[in-house]
Order: structure tokens, then C-alpha cells, then sequence
């Protein structure tokens, strides 16, 4: 005979069965039942955090760097909306989340009662899907299509409220029941007639290109594309969240494209006659303005998401299906393309216009930033904060397979880098991850250093402190006449004394001659968290640069004299 | 210039549905002209038409954004010819008992009803595409016309297609 168990208990049994290892949690009146009932579940970790945010965001991190559904748990009203930030975040890069929120009483609800957020409506644009769950009969059904619609397809955040006396009642389960989506259909295998008709299309290329997005990193496609690009001799580029996806150090990747890619990417994007997009969205952080974008080159789109053809750009020719299945189907038809003379454009491009930062005049972001990628060998899990230092990170720190890099790209989230990083240790506990972070966005979610300190997680946390919003910074000398508004970061505190409050490591970097020693020092130190608080030059400025919605011939490949006078950017930010 | 269509969704009866709709509309810009929704042939499903007014070229966007919708089975847009449409209304006249009689010859033409009457006032029934309607509206404006309710557009796929 089954076992009556009630709602919370029935939840917990669901989760072992989905294979969830750890959640991320912060306790609240109205899930008061889940927390009880996760004392008798030790396999599964609560991870107890210091924000709600920062669950959200560690839950990204695990999931980014594991490619498992992270987990979040937290109580009703302000818990619940807490997570806001951290859902869109996952929403807008396809990350797999499955958030519980606890909820008022049903026969509260709509009452205004203490604790009651309206988060099933306050969520609804930023989540893949949601549900109020008001029968312990539905829990077992639902937290299963959960984790299958937040994994599944294009993968994305899924919100589950619970209100509490939901999960109190009591009820007979025998976990059988089947789920019950008829309006949801994932298409794995593209249609054979046109992945036919793309083949041609690439036969007749002769400066072709592979634009590698997300997609390739979910799908784990990464040896499919390695294989394509080899196979037909063409070049790849990666966009900030499709690094990964091919290796930087290949000799055929151009790196990263786009707002702030390498200049030899975006002369190859100008130049090619043929673009095929893998996995990404043609973003305007890399069409920049879409009426100048490749107009002679045919344009193939390749992704999961059928809404996301024809949205930004009309592709000649598109795929609906997953990245490495259709990678698959294409293989066999292609063969090595005449490209000789379109690579030897591109290595003189490479030559002609690398990556570089000034080498006097202070300590240098990018210069620190080289220096990581060079010691870790290219092979740490990295995870941004948003601004300057993410632009660098993503030029200066190469990538070499998938899941290593985790940054919030469609959101620009500040304050994710950090919990991202607890997040990605936590799912990899043998791998180096270090946060790459500026001093602005670490302030946002450094409370979580308690999080990293208790579970003694050997995250890195390097910050580029330039005592600025330095990205708000150059905008404003570039394009608002040097007027400085609201970017001067005084009254930062000294971060290797947060440290020491915490009971975390921490080393200070001043001297551009000190890199390699501090650096050496912090990689090797295991025993817990630790600082790098890199006090790096002030005033610094990312290039290349191509001022939002102009075209990507109107890059800006270096500062550009004083007396050059800007026009504002006409695109969004 | 922006422009009319008339979409038909089959979505699960589920809570929240509408409001991901509304959503998915408000978000490009589009205006809900009309809006009806019904239990389908299958209580678990609703069907929904829906006239809304917005730009042609995000028209595309917005059905597969509709498809996308994990409640939604399937969205799909439909042309004139392809469908039978059907709009019913009602509409208050004011009308003095001696200054009936006009009335009822429109109401005879238009094989419209009528279904309340005062001594002072009409009320008058009809069904029929949204031309019908709006021909129907013209005519009793000057008449005394105070109140008109009409249901939105139905519409349905002919042959044995479903819509």
C-alpha cells in the first residue's frame, strides 16, 4: 500500500529522482514544510545563501558549468521576487533553472496576505514556463515537466509556486503519473531537404564563415563544429556566450565577434560571402545596425528555436533542430572548400590588428587578465561580472571547450559573476574556476563570500578594480563629452580586508611587475577563497569597438584621437 | 501601416494562458481588436480567435512566439477565403414607437432580429461575417443607435481541415 506523504515530502521525492544533487535556498514562513521535509534528504545539498539573488545565480553557474537543471528554493513575497533578476538572466541565455518559490495559503491567495507576491504574474515574460500549483495531487506531475521543459529544447528558467498548505496536505503518490504537455514539441533533426540545400550553399562558398552561438555549448557540439570547420577549411567565430563551442587557440577561430570582438572577427564577418549561425541568435551585439549586416553574404541560421528565425535578420536558408544533430546530418555532404586565399586574408588580418593593451602606465586589466589565460593554460572555468572587465576577460582569456565560460550575455547581469563562480565549483569540485569581476558588481552580490567561505569552495575571485564604472566610464568620455555622471566608485572598501572578515585569503596586485608572482600565489592556494583585489589603471578603455547600432565597418579598432569628435550611439546601449 | 489579422490558437485550458497571450501581443505592440475564447470539442483545450491590429512585419514573429508558448498546441492565421467568419452583435436603438417601422425594414434586409422592445427603445440581434455588422451599424447610427455589444470574430476552417 502506498504511502500517504505530504506535499513537501512528495516534492523532496521527486527532486532524488530527478537527479538533483544540490539546491540553493534561503528559508521563509510559507516554505517552512520543503525545508522540514529536506532534514530527511542529506543527498540533496541545501546550499544556504546569503541573498536570493545570489541563489539564482549560483543555480546559473552550476547549470552553465555542468549543463544539469540548477535548483533554487525560496519562501513567498520578497524571497520569491528576489529571484526576479536571476531568472531573467537565465531566460535571456537559455539556461536550465527550476525555481520553487513557497506561496501564501491558497485560500489567501489574491488577499493581499503577509508575504504574498504575485511572482506566477510577476515572472511570466522572463520564464520559459510557470505554474501555481494549487493539489498535491499536481506536484509529482508538474515538478517533472518542470525539469523537462527547463532542460529540454531550447532549455530556460521554469518557476513552480507552492503555496504552503499545498505542500502540507497530505496525499497517497505513486510518482506514475505521466506528464501532460500537448503543446510542447522539441525537434531534434532537421529537415533533410534543406540541410541538402545548405551543403550546396557552402559547396559554392569560397569566404565562408561559422558563427558559433550558445547553442553549440548546449547541444555539446563542440567536436562537430571542430569537424565542419576542418572538413571545409573555413574560419570560426564565437560569440561571448558560444565561447567554448570551438577553440580559441584553433588556428581557424577568429575569436570572439561583435560590440567588442577582435577586429580580425568582425573584418571577417564584413568580408565573407557565406555566414552560417550555429546556435545563435544574431544578436545587436553583433549585427550591430542590421541593414549594413553582410548584405551580399548568404545567411543560414541553424537553431532549436524556431521564433528566433527571421526575428532579427531574414536568413536565405533556416534549420529547425538541435545543433549537433544537424552537424551530424551535414558532415557526410560537405567537403573542403577553396579557401586558401580567404585564410591567408584573414591571418594578415590577425597579424595586422591582434589584441594589444598599452604596456606602460600602470597595472593593466588586460595585461592581468593575459596573464591568467596563460597561466591556467587556457583551461579554468571562468565566470564574468558585466562591464569592462567582462569585454577583457572575453578577449584576453581564450576558451578551449564547452562549459568553461560562463558569463551573462543577453541580460548583463552585475553581480552574477561571483555566486555564477560558487555555483560552477559547487557542480565541479576538481576544476579551477575562477570570478573575474570588477569592483562595481562584486559590491552587488558580495554578501555570498559567506556561501564560498563555509563550504571552503578554492574559487578565485579576481577583481579589476578600477574604482570606476568603467564601462559607463568610456561611454561617457567617448560619446557624452567627458562629462563623468554617477561612475566614481568612492568609498569602495579595501576588498582583502572584506576578505579577512570572512575569513577568506586575500591578495592585493599593484604592480604590473608583481602579476605573475600574486597570480602564481592565488592559483596555487586551494584551502578556501581567495581575493586577487587587482588595483588596475582608471581610467582604461575597451577596443576594438563598434559604438552600438552602427555598422561593423564603423569599428573602432583603437582609441581614436581626442580631436575626433563621436556621434552618440544611436542603438539601445 | 499597420494592419488587421485574425489568428486562431488551440491552447491547453490551463490558468495563465490568456495572460501569456496578452503578453505576447502587448510586448510588439500589437492592439487586440477582438478577443474570443470557448471551451473546444475537448473540455482540456480552449480555442481562442483573436483580431489584432499591429505592423505586418512582426506579424511572423508574433505566430511563432505563439507556438512557442508551452500551453499553445498550435496558432495559426488564417486567409478569408480558406474560413467561414462570424461576428453577432446587438445594438440599442432609441426609437419612438411611430418611427419603428423604418427600423424594421433594415431589420428585415439584414435578416437581423428583434429581441427587446419599450416605448422607447429596440433591441436588435444579428449574426454574419464583420462587414454584415459594421454595414448594419452604419445604417442604425443616425437611427437612434445608443449601445452596441459585438461577440468578435469566429472563425472556422471549412472542409474537414482542422482550423
Amino acid at each position: 500500500m502506498k504511502k500517504s506523504m505530504n506535499g513537501a515530502q512528495i516534492l523532496v521525492e521527486v527532486l532524488k529522482n530527478q537527479g538533483v544533487e544540490c539546491i540553493f535556498g534561503y528559508p521563509g514562513g510559507s516554505c517552512m514544510p520543503i525545508f522540514d521535509a529536506l532534514v530527511d534528504a542529506p543527498e540533496l545539498k541545501m546550499i544556504l545563501v546569503r541573498h536570493e539573488q545570489g541563489a539564482t545565480h549560483m543555480a546559473d553557474g552550476y547549470a552553465r558549468a555542468t549543463g544539469k537543471t540548477g535548483v533554487v528554493l525560496v519562501t513567498s513575497g520578497p524571497g520569491a521576487t528576489n529571484t526576479v533578476t536571476g531568472i531573467l538572466t537565465a531566460h535571456m541565455d537559455s539556461i536550465p533553472l527550476v525555481v520553487f518559490t513557497g506561496q501564501t495559503i491558497t485560500p489567501n491567495l489574491g488577499k493581499d496576505a503577509f508575504q504574498e507576491a504575485d511572482v506566477f504574474g510577476v515572472t511570466m515574460p522572463v520564464v520559459k514556463h510557470s505554474y501555481l500549483v494549487r493539489d498535491v495531487k499536481d506536484i509529482s506531475r508538474i515538478v517533472k515537466e518542470a525539469f523537462h521543459l527547463a532542460s529540454t529544447g531550447r532549455p530556460g528558467p521554469v518557476l513552480v509556486d507552492l503555496p504552503k498548505d499545498v505542500v502540507s496536505n497530505e496525499w497517497k503518490e505513486d510518482f506514475k503519473t505521466e506528464m501532460d504537455l500537448p503543446g510542447y514539441q522539441v525537434k531534434s533533426r532537421g529537415d533533410a531537404k534543406d540541410v541538402t540545400k545548405i551543403a550546396k550553399l557552402l559547396s559554392k562558398s569560397k569566404c565562408p564563415l561559422l558563427y558559433v552561438g550558445a547553442g553549440v555549448v548546449i547541444s555539446q557540439a563542440g567536436k562537430l563544429v571542430k569537424k565542419l570547420a576542418e572538413t571545409l577549411q573555413a574560419p570560426v567565430t564565437t560569440t561571448l556566450l558560444g565561447k567554448g563551442g570551438f577553440s580559441e587557440l584553433h588556428p581557424l577561430s577568429v575569436g570572439m565577434l561583435g560590440m567588442h570582438g577582435t577586429a580580425y572577427a568582425n573584418k571577417t564577418v564584413v568580408e565573407c560571402d557565406l555566414i552560417m549561425a550555429i546556435g545563435a541568435r544574431w544578436d545587436d551585439r553583433i549585427t550591430g545596425k542590421v541593414s549594413e549586416f553582410c548584405p551580399n553574404a548568404t545567411k543560414i541560421h541553424l537553431d532549436i528555436d524556431p521564433a528566433e528565425f527571421g526575428k532579427i535578420i531574414q536568413p536565405d536558408i533556416t534549420v529547425n533542430g538541435d545543433a549537433a544533430e544537424i552537424l551530424e546530418q551535414l558532415l557526410p555532404l560537405v567537403k573542403k572548400l577553396e579557401t586558401k586565399e580567404w585564410l591567408r586574408k584573414i591571418e594578415s588580418w590577425k597579424k595586422k590588428y591582434p589584441l594589444k593593451f598599452p604596456k606602460r602606465g600602470g597595472l593593466r586589466a588586460q595585461h592581468v587578465l593575459a596573464e591568467l589565460d596563460r597561466l591556467t593554460k587556457s583551461n579554468a572555468i571562468i565566470s564574468t561580472d558585466v562591464g569592462q572587465h567582462q569585454m577583457w576577460a572575453a578577449q584576453f582569456c581564450r576558451t578551449i571547450r564547452e562549459r568553461q565560460w560562463l558569463s551573462s550575455g543577453g541580460a548583463g547581469t552585475m553581480g552574477y559573476g561571483f555566486p555564477a563562480a560558487i555555483g560552477a565549483q559547487l557542480g565541479n569540485p576538481k576544476e579551477m574556476v575562477v570570478a573575474v569581476v570588477g569592483d562595481g558588481g562584486f559590491q552587488m552580490t558580495m554578501p555570498e563570500l559567506a556561501t564560498a567561505a563555509i563550504h571552503k569552495l578554492p574559487i578565485k575571485i579576481l577583481i579589476i578594480n578600477n574604482r570606476y564604472l568603467g564601462m559607463v566610464r568610456q561611454w561617457q568620455e567617448m560619446f557624452f563629452d567627458n562629462r563623468e555622471s554617477g561612475v566614481d566608485m568612492e568609498g569602495n572598501p579595501d576588498f582583502v580586508k572584506v576578505g579577512e572578515a570572512y575569513g577568506i585569503k586575500g591578495f592585493h596586485l599593484r604592480r604590473t611587475g608583481d602579476v605573475t608572482k600574486v597570480l602564481k600565489k592565488a592559483l596555487a592556494y586551494n584551502e578556501g577563497p581567495c581575493i586577487i583585489d587587482a588595483e588596475v589603471v582608471k581610467a582604461d578603455n575597451v577596443f576594438p569597438m563598434i559604438p552600438a547600432g552602427a555598422a561593423l565597418t564603423e569599428m573602432l579598432i583603437d582609441e581614436p584621437p581626442k580631436s575626433r569628435k563621436l556621434e552618440k550611439p544611436v542603438g539601445s546601449t | 501601416m499597420e494592419e488587421k489579422f485574425a489568428i486562431s490558437i488551440y491552447v491547453c485550458n490551463k490558468p495563465g494562458v490568456l495572460v501569456r497571450l496578452a503578453q505576447t501581443f502587448a510586448r510588439r505592440g500589437y492592439n487586440v481588436d477582438s478577443l474570443v475564447v470557448s471551451p473546444a470539442h475537448n473540455a482540456d483545450f480552449s480555442r481562442i480567435t483573436v483580431v489584432v491590429q499591429g505592423e505586418p512585419s512582426t506579424y511572423d514573429q508574433i505566430l511563432r512566439q505563439l507556438n512557442k508558448l508551452v500551453d499553445v498546441v498550435h496558432a495559426s492565421s488564417h486567409q478569408t477565403t480558406d474560413v467561414v467568419d462570424r461576428e453577432m452583435a446587438l445594438f440599442k436603438v432609441s426609437v419612438k414607437p411611430e418611427q419603428r417601422a423604418e427600423i424594421f425594414q433594415i431589420v428585415e434586409v439584414f435578416r437581423a432580429k428583434t429581441v427587446d422592445i419599450t416605448d422607447q427603445s429596440l433591441i436588435i440581434e444579428t449574426t454574419g461575417n464583420s462587414l454584415k455588422i459594421d454595414a448594419l451599424e452604419k445604417l442604425l447610427g443616425p437611427m437612434g443607435l445608443v449601445e452596441m455589444v459585438r461577440s468578435g470574430k469566429l472563425i472556422m476552417k471549412r472542409g474537414l481541415e482542422e482550423t
